[in-house]
Parts: C-alpha cells; sequence; structure tokens
C-alpha cells in the first residue's frame, strides 16, 4: 500500500477546473516531485491534502485512511507536515517558538494544567525544546534561535518554515517550492537537506519545484501536470524529455512560427 | 548589555531570564506590598483603581495581544463578571471566596460560548460584533430589572474573607492588598499562558490562521478558549471594580469603557504585559493628572478653575492618536527603545527596531 494515495481526485472553481482527475501515489520513502508550469494545480493539490480545498470527486487516502474524514488540524496530528509557497510563518514570534509550535501536535497536556504551569507541562516543555533543538542542530538555526521572523532575510525564513514542518515529525513532508527565491548555494543546502530528511530521518518528501537541477538532483519520480491534468510521470528525465511536458512549457510544434518584426 | 549564560532549557523556561531582573521585579513587588505605609488614603484608592484597570487590560491583551482578535465588548464581561459577583453573594448568600471565583468562571463560560459563533468573523466585523454584545449587555441589565435592579443598580456589600472585612472606604489597604494579590496571580497565570503550548498557540492563531491549522491547531476551539480565559479575568477585574465603585448599574460598563479598555492596551503596548500596566497607569491615572495640571496652571495664570467637560476624552484621544503615528509598538515600546539605547550605549541605531516588510504575505487561503 503507497502512503499517499491521491485517487481521482477533481476540484472545481466555479467554472475553473483546477484539478482534473488527477491520480498518482507516493511511495513511502521516497522522494516525489510535482512539475508543471504556473497555474498547473501543483499548489492545489497540496492544499487539498492539507484540507484547505475540499475535492468535488474522488478521494484522498493517507497509510489507508481517507483524509476527507478528517477536519484540517488533525492533517498534522496524522503526521503530514507541510510549507508554504509565500512562507507562513509566525512573525511576532521568534524561530524557536515558530519550531516549537510545530510541536503541537505532541502536546499531551491540557489547557487548565497550563494556565497553572504544573511540573509535568515543564516536563513536556523540556522534551519539546530537545526535540526543536534537533531540528535547529539540523538546520544549523543556532543562530537564529531568539530572533524574531519579522527581522530575518527570505533565505532564513525559508529554512526555518522547513524547521518547522519538521519539528512535527512527520511521515510525510510537502514542500511548496522550497527553492524558490533562494540563491544556488542555499538551493544546494536544500538540495542536501532533501537528501538527509529522507535518508536520515525516513521521511517521505512530496514538494513542488520549478528548478529541474534541484527536481532532478533529490527526486525519484517526478510528476508534471499542466492544466490540472496529469502529463507525465517518471523519473526526472523522462519527464524532461516527455513531447508532452515541452509542449505544455515551450507551446506545441504544430503552432504556426510568428514572424519576427 | 547583559550576556546570559544559559545552561539548560529551564533557563528559558523559568519566569525571570537571570538573578538581575528577579531581583528588579521582588524589589518593584515590595514597593507595592508597602505602598500603603507611604501613601494616603485618596492615593491607595487611586492606586487600586490602577491595578483593577491593568488585571481589565491584561484580560483583553490575552484576546487582542496574544491571539490578534479584536474586541470592543469586554465592558459586557466586566459587567457580566460584576453581576455575578454581586448576585452570588446578595441571592445565593455565597461568600466572596466562592462568588469571586465562580464570577471569573461565569464571565469565562459565557465568553467562550459567545466566542463560537463570533470568532467565524474576522478584523473589523468582529470588532462590530462584539461592539453589539455590549451594547446588548447594557440593555439586557436594565431588562432585567427584578434581577439587577436595573437603573437604579445595586450596592456591592463589604467583602468578607474568614472574618476580615475588605472595603474600600474602610479598610483601603486591605482592599489595595486584595487587589494587588489578585494582579500579581492573573500576571502568573497569564505568564504561565506565554510560555506552554497554549500561548503558542494563541500567536500562532494571530500570526497566520492557515499555517497554524496546518501545525495540528484547531483554529475555532483555539478562539474559543482565548475567549474564555480572557472574558473571564476581566470579569474578575468586573467583579473588584464593583467593590471598588460600590454602587453600579448598567451606565457603569457603558460601549466607552469597552472602547477605553482597547485604547489602552494599544497605548500600553500591545502584546505584553507590561502594556496592560502602563496602559493602566495612563486610564487610571490621567483624571487626577488632569486635575492637577489645572490646579497648576490656574496657580499661575489665575482664575480658571472651570471644568472643561470631555477634556479627558480629548487628551485620551490626543495621545492614541499620536501614539499611532510616532509609537505603535505603544508606551512598553518606547521603553524598550529606551532600555536599549542606554544598554548598547553607544552603539544603538535608529533603525535597530525598524521592522523589515513581510515577503509575499498571502490571505487567499483564508
Amino acid at each position: 500500500m503507497s502512503l499517499l494515495e491521491i485517487d481521482n481526485v477533481t476540484l472545481r472553481f466555479g467554472g475553473v477546473v483546477a484539478v482534473n482527475q488527477v491520480s498518482f501515489s507516493v511511495e513511502e520513502g521516497e522522494v516525489f516531485a510535482l512539475v508543471g508550469p504556473n497555474g498547473a494545480g501543483k499548489s492545489t493539490v497540496f492544499n487539498l491534502i492539507s484540507r484547505i480545498y475540499e475535492p468535488v470527486e474522488g478521494d484522498i487516502r493517507f497509510d489507508g485512511d481517507s483524509l476527507l474524514r478528517h477536519p484540517p488540524h488533525d492533517i498534522a496530528k496524522l503526521g503530514i507536515a507541510r510549507t508554504f509557497q509565500n512562507i507562513e510563518l509566525f512573525e511576532q514570534a521568534t524561530v524557536l517558538q515558530n519550531l516549537l509550535v510545530g510541536r503541537h501536535r505532541h502536546r499531551k497536556s491540557n489547557f487548565i494544567s497550563e494556565l497553572l504551569f504544573t511540573p509535568s507541562v515543564r516536563e513536556g516543555e523540556r522534551r519539546h525544546r530537545a526535540a526543536v533543538e534537533k531540528v535547529i542542530d539540523f538546520l544549523d538555526l543556532q543562530a537564529y534561535r531568539d530572533k524574531y521572523i519579522a527581522g530575518l532575510p527570505y533565505g532564513v525564513r525559508k529554512v526555518v518554515e522547513m524547521g518547522r514542518a519538521l519539528a512535527i515529525e512527520p511521515r510525510l513532508l510537502l514542500l511548496d517550492e522550497p527553492a524558490s527565491g533562494l540563491s544556488v548555494e542555499e538551493t544546494q543546502d536544500v538540495a542536501f537537506w532533501i537528501e538527509d530528511i529522507k535518508k536520515q530521518m525516513g521521511v517521505t518528501v512530496l514538494m513542488v519545484e520549478h528548478d529541474m537541477h534541484l527536481v532532478s538532483a533529490v527526486s525519484d519520480r517526478v510528476l508534471a501536470l499542466a492544466d490540472g491534468k496529469v502529463l507525465s510521470l517518471g523519473t526526472a528525465q523522462e519527464v524532461q524529455n516527455d513531447p508532452k511536458v515541452i509542449e505544455a512549457y515551450i507551446g506545441g510544434s504544430d503552432e504556426p512560427e510568428r514572424e519576427v518584426a | 548589555m547583559r550576556t546570559v549564560f544559559k545552561t539548560s532549557y529551564d533557563a528559558d523556561i523559568n519566569y525571570f531570564r537571570h538573578g538581575a531582573q528577579a531581583t528588579w521585579y521582588m524589589l518593584l513587588l515590595a514597593i507595592a506590598l508597602i505602598l500603603p505605609f507611604l501613601m494616603g488614603t485618596f492615593w491607595i484608592g487611586e492606586m487600586t483603581n490602577m491595578l483593577i484597570w491593568a488585571i481589565a487590560g491584561m484580560g483583553l491583551m490575552i484576546l487582542v495581544g496574544q491571539t490578534g482578535q479584536a474586541s470592543l465588548g469586554h465592558a459586557a464581561f466586566l459587567a457580566i463578571g460584576c453581576y455575578a459577583n454581586v448576585l452570588l453573594q446578595l441571592k445565593l448568600g455565597l461568600p466572596f471566596l466562592l462568588s469571586f471565583p465562580l464570577a471569573g468562571v461565569i464571565a469565562g463560560l459565557a465568553g467562550a460560548l459567545i466566542a463560537m459563533p463570533m470568532t467565524k468573523l474576522h478584523g473589523i466585523y468582529l470588532a462590530i460584533g462584539t461592539l453589539a454584545i455590549s451594547i446588548l449587555t447594557d440593555d439586557l441589565i436594565v431588562i432585567a430589572e427584578p434581577l439587577t435592579n436595573g437603573v437604579v443598580g445595586l450596592f456591592a456589600p463589604t467583602i468578607d474573607i474568614l472574618g476580615l472585612q475588605f472595603d474600600r472606604y474602610a479598610t483601603p489597604d486591605r482592599f489595595y492588598w486584595m487587589v494587588l494579590f489578585v494582579a500579581v496571580a492573573v500576571v502568573l497565570v497569564y505568564r504561565n499562558i506565554l510560555r506552554s503550548p497554549l500561548g503558542r498557540a494563541f500567536a500562532a492563531v494571530r500570526d497566520s490562521e492557515v499555517s497554524a491549522q496546518a501545525m495540528g491547531v484547531n483554529v475555532a476551539r483555539t478562539k474559543a478558549l482565548s475567549f474564555g480565559i480572557s472574558t473571564a479575568i476581566t470579569g474578575l477585574a468586573g467583579a473588584l471594580m464593583g467593590h471598588f465603585a460600590g454602587i453600579f448599574n448598567n451606565e457603569t460598563f457603558n460601549i466607552i469603557i469597552s472602547i477605553q479598555l482597547l485604547l489602552m492596551i494599544v497605548i500600553g503596548g500591545l502584546g505584553s504585559i507590561h502594556g496592560a500596566f502602563f496602559g493602566a497607569i495612563v486610564v487610571a491615572l490621567l483624571p487626577q493628572a488632569i486635575a492637577i495640571s489645572r490646579d497648576l496652571i490656574s496657580g499661575f495664570v489665575g482664575g480658571g478653575t472651570v471644568a472643561i467637560p470631555g477634556l479627558e476624552s480629548a487628551i485620551f484621544g490626543a495621545m492614541l492618536i499620536g501614539f499611532i503615528l510616532f509609537e505603535p509598538m505603544g508606551i512598553y515600546g518606547r521603553w524598550l527603545k529606551i532600555r536599549t539605547y542606554f544598554e548598547l550605549f553607544p552603539f544603538y541605531r535608529k533603525d535597530m527596531f525598524r521592522r523589515q516588510k513581510s515577503y509575499l504575505k498571502t490571505e487567499r487561503m483564508r
């Protein structure tokens, strides 16, 4: 059984079909990339998995369990973490606090014991902190631990958001354009981290990415989407050479060539 | 500037960051405790009033500063706390020791219940919705005349705790200490919220609901909890306000109080306990400051002891405009800047507290 199964999912916004009968499955332990031109429906697939959107048709199963039966805040508890294309960090909080919010899934105390800050709450805080420190070490965020997000540069925010998702200790990590807006060096760091997340932590990664260098460097399988439909599925090499994918990106060969004035 | 060498995670969990900070706050508490020996009855009353406002401010701060939900209806919960406390004493004969916490619980439950439909609203709509609650409560108090005595109002009985009398006029020191005790307890609870998962869930909802949800935070439940805790604390402040005022009716907790409470925490500085206290100092002591400065001015210029109606509101409004234009972080924000200036002297830079603009913040998935 696959870890994540997208089964014939369709989503419409009014007359626009954002995702049209898309099916694919992500196996445990692989890095699976979604590529496609703008508006292809990649982020929409993420938002369907996060339960921000409700599909019109089809089913999404995680570990055999239909996600459609769960409210949005249960998704993290099931072990699916995500980042956002446009960075959705908690800006008026420190890096440490942001990462600790990722530990919310592992919270064991109720609010009354937290109001009184009983010893068990303190014990829990120590455990969460230890878990978060591991993420900080992994992503080299030590220098930013007590800095507010509002004052951090874009590249660091991207990393913090990945760290927050890792603090959840997920089984499946959804990365929405992890390298967008990053420099070449930063993108290489991201590539190494994704390798390590897969190999050391054993986390399955599903990512949306435009940078084909990154995609071909880290992903085991690639799915190309265009206009909400599946175009091609295979290794990065296969997908890149697929005539349908080339057509979607740079236009068909049957199109009459325009005269350049 | 102080560098704190942390050797355990507890250093970030404890109330105080280092020993010197603990000493300063203990000193402040000691001064607050001996205040009745240093001041006359009138000023003790003013300090008590200030502390009650600070408690109410902390209640609202949890909602507005910590969870990012606006409320223009908190006077309603002051009223609920006040009436619940006094009615439990008068009608059921409960002692203050029981009626006081129960008043908080009742106000909290009322707040959480109202929050369930209310928190589906955002921003300005939430403000208008809560404003309606404030107006409604005013009317409800008048309608429920058999219970609340309508516009005539109720007298708050003298507080009796295990044979000790607490009365604002007869024993102002004792009343002050009791309010101080409640204020310190609320501060501790507030700090506990901030350092526990609950406080982080509040901050998560404040800064980005969509990613709070993706982190497993139940947004609706968190908002209702924040409303409940906030209104419970406000209810406690309302109960104390009733005993402080002695007599109260529907007018005591009108919309103006709601607005004043919100302006108070904005002027004090949103998102901090200090802000609630700084704001309370402004609100509680402004009338006295105006009276004193009027006496001074008339002493120099002569004549003119005429009361100017609306002067207090005008000055308050002007202060708010000033703060929003020049110091959106409030008095506490300014205090932080001044402190940093001296800590880093002479290396303070003008732009140190300037926020970077946020990158591509999206609202489309809300």
